[in-house]
């Protein structure tokens, strides 16, 4: 399962995914960071079954934890089923299908919105 | 054999002519022979779905009470021509909104129109004894227009060149989205289903051939603009009735960091005479190429890093230097194989009748690039020959001397062999000077990495070096990387007020 981990640097420099990994020894896979001076954010993946614990050990460090269980949003509305996604993806989320129709491997994304500027219909969109 | 225009349009008035698509055409080909594909197909269609930034419309408001004499016009705030006759205008698809910029544009006006959303007009005229009135503003429905002709000068490309880029920057151009390092290639077109693919010496298509026009019935109006069919590059000029066209084959889009453009959908039905119509149309993906082309060079003549074909481009992958490049169709083939797939089904009902070009297009023609009668600024023209140069192994108080005598900010940095290796600039030395540690020589302070421009490259382009590495002074370096000259936001000045503005 994906989450999305926030936190201040106002708790200090305190290396929280390292030491939830230490205390509950679940091996959490970091997809994607993005950290500045005073807030950070990581999209973490933990296997379904530990996802509880590494949220409960997170939030008691002081990491706000919020489960993702969408990827990109595609409104197929405007979709024309062009492509311009499929090469600007980092992770090979978007494919066509037998019909040339555009597919969405959603648990492939990590919402890195890369896609979503390259997209001419706007059809593309982040879940938050 | 040969079967007249006449026969075949009999077989679709009494139902029994046989449509199919240029999709389905080569696999029949295989199978029946080309003579057997002359007696099994009467027509073969083709569709084509993309953007096509060279279209527009022409609207007709009728007239107000009191009259206006309408002398600028805009559609939800996208400028329409106002040189047309007082109520007349054209609105074209990339004109952008003058608030809403590249998100709004003439495209979105068009596709709001065929959705049955109103568009709000707004226009203002001096006022004059037979046209009274100075403004209006009124909200208005397709319905409301006498007209809404859709008049295309440049549709329906034969093929299209496919882009990447080898510079270290993310590019946005009409090609959409070029990551850096050739990390991707865009393309764009129907292969196999493109209308003039199917017809490259354009013995079918031509003036007043009936097509499919995003979901109504168009036609050929002739040769469209830049035309270059000998090169394997023909356009069509089109028109069609926009109060009858779909949103689902006319759809404004934005390429982000260029501007806005129209997905439009076209099919033109080829009626099958001869043995050269069945070749023609036998034509697959895997015998259309174009070239990859470099968008990091930006010139009219863009480097060619290989020649590709539409078979390759939509297997997803493209090798360029050994490595596998993922691509991306800007233009949908789904769509396409839907506007080919609707116009087979208005031929099969009979709803439409096909017809021989009343004028043929010239199939030799190429285009030409543009007479400049003035050359544009060019480096040389601005550049500061007097050049204040450093040597890599000097020391830094020597840079701060040099910068305070030579009244520069900028010091290129000059290697053993006389070739440039880095610059330093003011803020290099005093960040040296400031913190004095173990740097003492220019090696150790100067950015390796010049941007550099050279004699003869147009001041445009070495304005948009400057912006987009956000930097203030550009080397002038010849082929060996020899200093010449310097660039610097200075000499643009030179600009203003001089001999290139008249």
């Amino acid at each position: 399962m994906k989450l999305l981990v926030n936190f201040s640097r106002g708790k200090g420099n305190a290396p929280i995914i390292a030491q939830v990994v230490k205390d509950t020894g679940v091996l959490i896979n970091v997809e994607r960071a993005m950290i500045d001076s005073s807030e950070g954010e990581a999209l973490i993946e933990v296997p379904d079954d530990q996802c509880q614990l590494v949220r409960t050990t997170m939030t008691r460090l002081g990491a706000t934890v919020r489960l993702l269980e969408h990827g990109i949003n595609l409104n197929t509305s405007e979709c024309v089923d062009c492509g311009a996604c499929l090469s600007i993806c980092p992770r090979e989320v978007f494919s066509f299908d037998n019909e040339w129709k555009l597919a969405i491997a959603e648990d492939r994304c990590v919402l890195c919105g890369q896609c979503v500027d390259a997209c001419p219909h706007h059809a593309l969109t982040l879940p938050l | 054999m040969h079967k007249s225009i006449e026969q075949i349009n009999e077989r679709i008035r009494d139902g029994s002519a046989r449509v199919v698509t240029a999709e389905e055409m080569p696999g029949i080909v295989d199978e029946l022979g080309e003579q057997g594909a002359l007696k099994e197909v009467d027509v073969v269609t083709t569709g084509t779905f993309g953007a096509m930034c060279s279209s527009g419309a022409f609207l007709n408001f009728g007239h107000s009470e009191p009259p206006i004499r309408m002398e600028r016009i805009w559609l939800n705030d996208v400028e329409a021509y106002g040189g047309l006759a007082a109520v007349d205008t054209y609105i074209g698809a990339t004109q952008q909104s003058d608030t809403l910029e590249e998100q709004y544009g003439g495209a979105h006006v068009l596709e709001d129109l065929v959705s049955g959303k109103s568009v709000e007009l707004r226009a203002t005229s001096r006022g004059t004894d037979c046209y009274p009135r100075r403004t209006i503003t009124t909200e208005l429905l397709l319905e409301n227009l006498n007209q809404a002709i859709m008049c295309n000068p440049r549709n329906a490309y034969q093929r299209y060149n496919a882009a990447t880029n080898t510079t270290d920057r993310l590019l946005h151009t009409y090609m959409g989205t070029l990551l850096p390092n050739s990390g991707n290639i865009t393309y764009s077109g129907a292969g196999i289903l493109n209308p003039i693919s199917n017809d490259p010496k354009l013995r079918l298509i031509g003036s007043g051939v009936p097509i499919f026009l995003c979901g109504a019935q168009g036609m050929v109006i002739g040769e469209g603009t830049q035309s270059s069919p000998a090169g394997g590059f023909g356009t069509l000029m089109v028109t069609g009735n926009l109060k009858e066209m779909s949103p689902d084959y006319l759809r404004a889009a934005t390429m982000t960091g260029y501007g806005v453009t129209l997905y439009v959908g076209i099919g033109v039905p080829l009626p099958v005479l001869d043995l050269d119509v069945v070749r023609a149309t036998a034509v697959r993906d895997g015998d259309i190429s174009v070239d990859i082309i470099d968008y990091g060079v930006p010139s009219r003549n863009r480097p060619k890093i290989r020649s590709v074909t539409y078979a390759e481009l939509r297997s997803g992958t493209v090798e360029i230097n050994s490595e596998q490049v993922r691509t991306s169709s800007l233009s949908s083939y789904r769509r396409a194989r839907m506007v080919a797939g609707e116009l087979k089904s208005w031929i099969e009902k009979g709803a439409m009748q096909l017809a021989l070009p009343t004028r043929p297009i010239d199939g030799q023609k190429t285009v030409h690039p543009m007479h400049e009668s003035k050359k544009g600024p060019r480096v040389m023209d601005i550049m500061d020959r007097q050049i204040v140069s450093i040597g890599e192994s000097e020391e830094i108080r020597t840079a701060a001397q040099k910068l305070l005598k030579g009244e520069t900010n900028h010091l290129p940095v000059i290697g053993s062999d006389g070739r440039l290796v880095g610059i330093v600039t003011t803020f290099d030395v005093s960040k040296a000077v400031a913190n004095p540690g173990k740097a003492c020589i220019v090696r150790d302070i100067m950015k390796k990495k010049v941007v550099t421009t050279m004699t003869d490259e147009a001041v445009d382009i070495a304005v948009r070096k400057l912006e987009q590495n956000n930097i203030s002074a550009l080397p002038v370096v010849d082929k060996e990387r020899h200093v010449i000259g310097m660039l610097t936001a200075i000499n643009l000045g030179k600009l203003f007020g001089g001999r290139w503005l008249k």
